[in-house]
């Protein structure tokens, strides 16, 4: 059986360091990160990676009042992804029209927001809003774009911790593929930095990272990294068929070659390397490519001390005399954006068909040996000559992973 | 509290929960759900706040006594009043 080829058409992003994706790209061969000085509840003065787009660009002052972060964020990217594939509401097939979005978690935000406006009144229950449940249902930030866009297809999120950016894309190409829609929007999101019980969970675990500049705070494969800087973010993407896309004239970004998406099944934080390079070599083999065939590896680590020595032996088992292979990671300009995270790393690494430069990886003052991978792509932006596979790794806690692969689009 | 003041806090409360709305133009003697995007949220919204700035209950059965401005005064300042504001 053929199964319909899915193209990217449009992509809508915010980072902590751009709201654009010519924006985050620029920053991203010129070494300017988006980390923070962050006041959390409770816990002071810490770092994060904060978003500055302007919500009022897409949303009603009221929408915003009412709606979460998330779906600010949600809004923000769907409106802009749509804008950049060409396609126009006023026209698009709304009915037909998929919204799927990542998320590590949603609702601890609005919950910690609600408790906390509670203790001001002694925790009497009358004064609990009766926007809390709209707000925390898990399908919140899906289903405020879709009332924002006016979109009657299906919208939901999709939880799968900090693979759900991976996991928007892939699902959304699964529903492409099946003809439940002809339109996707998908990727993920995360309001993550409104939480202060991810910090504090994070910190619990010493796994929270800090540095004196806050900029430097986020270096996977660095010997000195100390654990993982939270960060906000969104990113969708405009999905289609191949053939609707050629039938309208859009660009295209890249080709959905393959995936895999599997589950660690041993611990509930700590990674697990062996799954992780079978869903890399899965994800690899379903594309039908070997893996000399994939240029661009992006990295998951957040740089834990751990973890981040896992991927590499996860990707030295697969990428075996791959001289044309590149590895590198995002996180280390933008810290860990949760549910976005996959979504956005992909995103930042698609101009690289165009412009044939692999993106570095920052703050690696010293390499941990155990991270040495070959062709690690350190702190300057490396030209290539040529760039026709990108494979995003994602993974996350209770030991979900995934992998994205894809491709120059060869119509 | 005269009426007016009465007023004045209940437009204070409706900039907060309509903040896209001009309400410069608002007949004191009309529904506000006749001028205005609110919705039955948007209402609860108005009860809320006047519970956490004021402290003032308005049961269910009393909702329609909020319907305009003008009625709103007439309900709301004994309220206030008994608030000793």
């Amino acid at each position: 059986m053929t199964l319909p080829r899915i193209v990217i058409t449009g992509v809508g992003l915010t980072a902590p360091n751009g709201n654009s994706l010519a924006e985050f790209r620029h920053n991203l061969l010129h070494g300017v990160a988006g980390v923070e000085p962050y006041e959390v509840r409770y816990m002071g003065r810490l770092i994060a990676g904060v978003c500055h787009f302007d919500p009022l660009k897409h949303q009603r002052k009221k929408e915003v009042r009412v709606g979460t972060r998330a779906g600010s964020i949600a809004i923000y990217c769907a409106r802009e992804a749509l804008a950049d594939s060409g396609l126009a509401l006023e026209t698009m097939p709304k009915d037909r029209t998929g919204i799927y979005i990542g998320c590590t978690e949603h609702g601890n935000v609005e919950t910690e927001n609600e408790i906390y406006a509670l203790s001001k009144f002694n925790y009497d229950t009358k004064y609990w809003s009766h926007y809390h449940n709209p707000r925390t249902v898990a399908n919140n930030p899906a289903g405020e774009t879709s009332l924002n866009l006016g979109i009657t297809g299906p919208a939901y999120t999709i939880g799968a911790a900090c693979a759900a950016g991976n996991l928007g894309l892939i699902h959304a190409a699964q529903m492409l593929r099946l003809g439940e829609v002809d339109l996707a929007l998908c990727g993920g999101v995360s309001e993550s930095i409104g939480t202060f019980g991810i910090f504090a969970a994070f910190k619990s675990q010493g796994a929270l990272a800090h540095h004196p500049d806050p900029k430097k705070a986020s270096r996977p494969f660095d010997k000195a990294r100390n654990g993982i800087v939270i960060s906000e973010g969104g990113c969708l993407y405009t999905l289609e068929r191949l053939d609707d896309a050629q039938a309208r004239g859009a660009k295209i970004y890249g080709e959905i070659a393959g995936y895999h998406v599997n589950s660690d099944a041993s611990d509930y934080v700590l990674p697990n390397p062996a799954r992780q390079s079978e869903c890399v070599a899965r994800a690899i083999a379903r594309a039908g490519l070997a893996p000399r065939d994939i240029h661009i590896v992006n990295t998951h680590a957040t740089a834990t001390p751990l973890g981040d020595i896992q991927e590499a032996q996860g990707l030295a088992r697969v990428f075996v005399d791959c001289p044309d292979t590149f590895i590198n990671n995002t996180k280390s300009f933008i810290g860990h954006a949760m549910g976005a995270a996959g979504a956005l790393e992909l995103a930042g690494n698609l101009p690289s068909f165009d412009d044939h430069l692999v993106h570095p990886t920052i703050n690696v003052d010293t390499l941990d040996p155990q991270c040495a991978l070959p062709n690690l792509v350190l702190n300057q932006p490396l030209p290539v000559k040529r760039v026709d596979a990108i494979l995003n790794n994602s993974f996350g806690m209770l030991g979900i992973n995934s992998t994205l692969i894809v491709k120059r689009c060869v119509a | 509290m005269t009426k007016d003041e009465c007023k004045q806090a209940v437009l204070e409360i409706i900039a907060d929960i309509a903040p896209d709305e001009d309400l410069g133009h608002l007949k004191h003697d009309a529904r506000l759900r006749d001028q205005l995007q609110l919705d039955s949220m948007d209402f609860l919204d108005i009860v809320m706040e006047l519970r956490k700035r004021h402290g003032i209950e308005v049961p269910e059965s009393d909702y329609q006594q909020l319907a305009s401005l003008d009625s709103c005064a007439d309900y709301l300042t004994p309220k206030f009043t008994a608030q000793g504001k």
